[in-house]
C-alpha cells in the first residue's frame, strides 16, 4: 500500500454529501418513499411526485462495501431462499430480517410504493413481489419489453408510454397526493440532458493515452449521481461540471488514471470490462488492476443505468414520456447480445484497448448468460484477446482473490506475448 | 375404439422422448416440399399461429438426462442452469439443423439471452424472442400483445412466402382447443385414477405433443385414455401431490418415477404448460389475434415467470390445482439455478404454511442421476402425510 495521502476531490466530496443527504431524506420520515431499480430507473418521474427515491441495489452495494452483506445473505438463506439465486435480492431480504437499517444507521421506513421497472432483468419481477409480501404497499409494474432485435420498436415504445399514462402516473399521484405536472417533468429532463453531455464527454476521455480516468472502478463512482436519485437535478449538473473540470485538469497535467493509492504511475494495459464488479472486495479487486498497471478504458456496467455514448440518446424534454420510454428501453442490459457485442467491440477498437475482460457474476444471469459467446465474438471482431474471471455481486463467499489474481496475471502475460508478436500495440506510458 | 395397448402407446412416446434427432419432426418436414419447422422453448407460445402458417411447432425442452453435453459447457458457466447448454449442444451437434426458426419466450434472463446466442451463432435461422405482456389490461398490455402477435404472423408469412388468413388461424384455434380439451381429460383422468395413469406415462404422452403434429397428438391422447380404461392396475396407498417448478428445464424421467415409487401420486404438475396455458377455449370465430390475446390476458395459467398484479391472487392457480385435484400436499421441484422457480417458491411456501398444507422442496438438473435421496425425501413426505392427515 502506498503511503501517499489520498485527498478527496471536490466532486467526490459532493457525491458523498449527495448520497448521505438522500439516505437522510429516505429515513427522515418527512417524505414519502418510492423504491425502484437502478437500470432504467425513472428518477425524473419519481421527483415529480416529491418521493424520496430508494434503490435497493444501492443499499445492497452499500452493505457489501461495509462487509455486512454476507450475514444478510446467510440470514435470507436460513429463511428459505436458495443459495442459487441473486444475492442482491437476498442481501435486501436479509437486511429486512436484521432490522432494515440504512447505511446512515437509521431504520428504513416501509416504502410507500414499489415501482417495478422491469427493464433488463427478470429477477426484478420476483424481487419486488417478495418485497410486496413484506411491505404490502401499492406496487406498479412497468413492463419494459426486451430489445430483442437491437432497436426498440414503435409498439414497445407505445406500450411503455401507455403504461406510464394509464398505470404508473395515476398510482404515483394517488400514493403521493401530488398531481402530475408534465412541465415539471420536462424541466427535470432538460437538466438530465444537460448532465448527459458531460457524462459522454467524461466517458470519451479514456480514449486518450494515458487515460486520465478508470472507466470501471472509477467509472462506477462517476456514474453514481446519474444512475441514482439525482438525475434531473441541479446538483447532478454541478457534479458533472465539477468532474469535467477535474478530468480536464488531469489531462492538462498528463496524469494517468486515479487509483485507490493516488495517480497510477503508468498505464501498462488498457482494458474494456464487461459485467458488474464485485462489491464485497471492491478495493482489493481494484487494487489488483492498478498494481499490474491496468486501466479500464470502457465498461458495460457504466451503461446499465443509461446508454448515452452509443446511439446518441439524450433525455428529450420535448417528448417527455416517449423519452422516458426510450431511456428505459435502451439500457445496456435490455439490449440483445449482438448489440452488446457491437458496443464492446467498438469500445475495444475505438479506445485502443488490449482486449475484453469479462467479470462474470454468479448471481446475475442478465449479464452472465451468454458472456462466453460474447467474449469470443469480440475477440473475432477485434483480434484482441479476451479473458474471463468469476466473482459475485455482494456474496463474499464467491470472491477468490487468488483465482482472480492468477487469471489477471495470465491475461496480462498473454497480452505481452501478443505485443511481442506484433498483435497488440502497447499502451502509452 | 383404439386397438393400441397402453404398452404400445407408451413405447411409442418413449421412443419420441429419447430421440434427440427429432426424426419424427424431420419426417413431417420431408413429407412435403416447402414445409417449415419452428422450435419453441418453454413456457408459452401461440402454436395456433405457427400451425395456421402450415408449419410444425416443435417443443425444444433441452437435451434430457442422457445426452452428453460436450460443447455446451463451453458456452455457459457452471452456475447457469442446464437447459441452455444442452439446447446449444443439440444445435451444435446438428440435431436442430432442420429447424427453420426458434422462439424464445420471455421466461427468464437465461432463455432471453439464449435468443441472442442464436442470433449470433445461427444467422441463417429465424429467431424470435417472444415477449408476452406483464400488463393485463386490454388497452395497454392487450394492444402491445396483439401487435406482437400480428408481427409474429407477418414474420411467418415472410418465412413461408404465403399469407396466413384469419380463417386459417381460426381453424388452428379449433384444432388446439380440441387438443387442450384432451390434455385436460388426461389430467382429469390421472387425478381420478393415478394408479391407472402413472405420472411418467402422462409425462411421456405430453412430451409426445412437443414433437408430433397436434392432430396426431390429440389422437394419441384419445387412444391412451381408451387403452388405460381397458386396463385396471393396482391402486397403491400413495398420497396425492401437486408438482411445482418443472415449467422450464425438465426433471429426469427417473425423478418423476421415483416420486411415485416413493409413495407420491402426482395428480397435477406445471410441466409443459404450453399444452394447457390457456384455461378456456379460445373462440374460433371473429378476430383470431384478438381472441388469442384476450385468452392470454384473462384466461391463462399462473407461473413464476408471470407477474401477479395483486398480492391476494398470488398462488391462486396453485390452490386451485390443490383443490381441483384433491392434492394432499405440494412438492416443489425446481431446476438448480432457476431464478423464477426458486425466487417464487418462498412466496408459495408462505401461503401453504398459512393454510396448513404440507410441502417439501428439492432441486434437480435435467441430468440428475442420484435418485435415492429423492426417494427417501418423497417417501418420508408421503408417510408423514398419511400419518398426520389420517388423524
Amino acid at each position: 500500500m502506498s503511503n501517499q495521502e489520498i485527498t478527496k476531490s471536490p466532486s467526490q466530496i459532493l457525491q458523498k454529501e449527495m448520497i448521505t443527504r438522500n439516505y437522510d431524506r429516505i429515513t427522515g420520515g418527512e417524505d414519502k418513499v418510492c423504491s425502484n431499480f437502478v437500470p432504467g430507473n425513472l428518477n425524473e418521474l419519481v421527483m415529480c411526485f416529491d418521493f424520496a427515491n430508494n434503490l435497493p441495489e444501492i443499499n445492497a452495494i452499500q452493505n457489501a462495501m461495509r462487509k455486512k452483506s454476507g450475514d444478510m445473505i446467510t440470514e435470507a438463506e436460513r429463511n428459505g431462499h436458495s443459495e442459487d439465486v441473486c444475492t442482491y435480492v437476498k442481501a435486501d431480504i436479509g437486511m429486512m430480517a436484521k432490522g432494515n437499517i440504512a447505511p446512515n444507521g437509521k431504520p428504513f421506513p416501509d416504502p410507500d410504493m414499489l415501482l417495478l421497472g422491469y427493464s433488463g432483468c427478470f429477477t426484478f419481477l420476483k424481487w419486488f413481489e417478495l418485497l410486496r409480501e413484506q411491505y404490502k404497499c401499492p406496487t406498479v409494474m412497468l413492463h419494459v419489453p426486451y430489445d430483442a432485435n437491437g432497436k426498440p420498436t414503435k409498439n414497445m415504445r407505445d406500450y411503455v408510454v401507455k403504461q406510464l399514462k394509464e398505470d404508473v402516473i395515476p398510482m404515483m399521484e394517488r400514493v403521493s397526493g401530488v398531481k402530475f405536472d408534465i412541465d415539471r417533468l420536462r424541466e427535470y429532463l432538460r437538466k438530465s440532458a444537460q448532465a448527459e453531455e458531460d457524462i459522454v464527454w467524461m466517458l470519451e476521455q479514456s480514449k486518450r493515452k494515458p487515460s486520465p480516468i478508470d472507466c470501471y472502478f472509477g467509472g462506477i463512482y462517476y456514474m453514481g449521481p446519474s444512475f441514482t436519485a439525482f438525475r434531473g437535478t441541479d446538483e447532478c449538473i454541478d457534479y458533472y461540471k465539477m468532474l469535467r473540470e477535474e478530468i480536464q485538469e488531469r489531462i492538462d497535467l498528463g496524469l494517468c488514471a486515479q487509483s485507490l493509492d493516488g495517480d497510477m504511475p503508468e498505464e501498462k494495459y488498457r482494458l474494456v470490462v464487461e459485467g458488474p464488479p464485485n462489491w464485497t472486495h471492491f478495493r482489493e479487486f481494484w487494487k489488483m488492476f492498478t498494481d499490474m498497471g491496468a486501466v479500464v478504458v470502457a465498461s458495460s456496467y457504466t451503461k446499465v443505468g443509461g446508454v448515452y455514448d452509443y446511439d446518441g440518446f439524450r433525455h428529450d424534454p420535448e417528448n417527455p414520456l416517449e423519452s422516458l420510454a426510450d431511456y428505459t428501453l435502451g439500457i445496456y442490459s435490455n439490449r440483445n447480445l449482438p448489440t452488446r457485442v457491437d458496443m464492446l467491440a467498438r469500445n475495444v477498437i475505438e479506445y485502443e484497448a488490449d482486449g475484453l475482460l469479462t467479470n462474470s457474476i454468479k448471481s446475475c444471469n442478465s449479464f452472465s448468460a451468454g458472456q462466453l459467446v460474447m467474449m469470443r465474438e469480440v475477440e473475432k471482431l477485434t483480434g484482441k484477446p479476451g479473458a474471463f474471471i468469476e466473482t459475485d455481486l455482494v456474496d463474499p463467499r464467491y470472491f477468490s482473490a487468488a483465482n482472480v489474481k492468477n487469471r489477471l496475471e495470465s491475461y496480462f502475460q498473454m497480452i505481452d506475448q501478443k505485443r511481442r508478436a506484433g498483435g497488440s500495440a502497447p499502451a502509452a506510458v | 375404439m383404439s386397438t393400441k395397448s397402453v404398452k404400445e402407446i407408451v413405447a411409442f412416446c418413449e421412443e419420441l422422448f429419447e430421440d434427440i434427432t427429432f426424426a419424427k419432426a424431420r419426417q413431417w418436414k420431408e413429407a412435403e416440399s416447402g414445409r417449415k419447422v419452428i422450435g419453441y422453448m418453454p413456457v408459452y407460445v401461440p402454436r395456433e399461429i405457427i400451425h395456421a402458417a402450415g408449419m410444425l411447432p416443435l417443443g425444444i425442452l433441452g437435451g434430457g438426462a442422457d445426452m452428453e453435453v460436450i460443447h455446451g459447457d463451453a458456452y455457459y458457466q457452471s452456475y447457469i442452469c442446464r437447459i441452455p447448454r444442452s439446447t446449444i449442444e443439440l444445435a451444435i451437434t446438428g440435431n436442430l439443423d432442420f429447424v427453420d426458426g426458434m422462439m424464445f419466450p420471455s421466461i427468464c434472463d437465461v432463455i432471453r439471452n439464449l435468443s441472442g446466442i442464436w442470433q449470433i451463432m445461427f444467422k441463417d435461422k429465424y429467431v424470435r424472442y417472444f415477449d408476452t405482456p406483464q400488463n393485463f389490461e386490454d388497452n395497454v398490455g392487450g394492444v402491445f400483445y396483439t401487435n406482437e402477435l400480428r408481427e409474429f404472423k407477418e414474420d411467418l408469412e415472410k418465412l413461408s412466402g404465403r399469407e396466413v388468413t384469419d380463417e386459417q388461424i381460426n381453424n388452428s384455434i379449433a384444432v388446439y382447443n380440441e387438443n387442450r380439451d384432451w390434455v385436460n381429460k388426461v389430467y382429469d383422468y390421472r387425478s381420478e385414477a393415478p394408479w391407472n395413469a402413472p405420472a411418467a406415462e402422462v409425462y411421456l404422452l405430453m412430451r409426445a405433443g412437443m414433437v408430433l403434429p397436434v392432430e396426431e397428438h390429440t389422437q394419441l391422447m384419445k387412444d391412451y385414455l381408451a387403452a388405460v380404461a381397458a386396463e385396471e392396475r393396482p391402486m397403491r396407498d400413495n398420497c396425492r401431490v401437486t408438482l411445482i417448478g418443472t415449467f422450464c428445464e425438465q426433471p429426469p424421467l427417473n425423478l418423476i418415477k421415483s416420486l411415485e415409487m416413493a409413495g407420491c401420486y402426482i395428480v397435477d404438475d406445471d410441466s409443459m404448460l404450453v399444452t394447457r396455458w390457456l384455461l378456456e377455449d379460445v373462440p374460433s370465430d371473429g378476430d383470431p389475434i384478438e381472441n388469442l390475446s384476450q385468452a392470454f390476458l384473462h384466461h391463462s395459467a399462473e407461473t413464476a415467470a408471470k407477474y401477479e398484479v395483486s398480492i391476494e391472487s398470488k398462488g391462486r392457480y396453485m390452490f386451485e390445482s390443490i383443490r381441483k385435484r384433491g392434492a394432499d400436499g405440494v412438492i416443489f421441484a425446481a431446476p438448480s439455478f432457476c431464478d423464477p422457480a426458486l425466487l417464487d417458491q418462498p412466496m408459495m411456501e408462505t401461503r401453504l404454511k398459512a393454510e396448513g398444507i404440507p410441502y417439501i422442496t428439492m432441486q434437480y438438473a435435467e441430468n440428475s442421476g442420484q435418485m435415492q435421496p429423492i426417494r427417501e425425501q418423497a417417501g418420508t413426505f408421503a408417510d408423514s402425510i398419511k400419518l398426520w392427515s389420517a388423524s
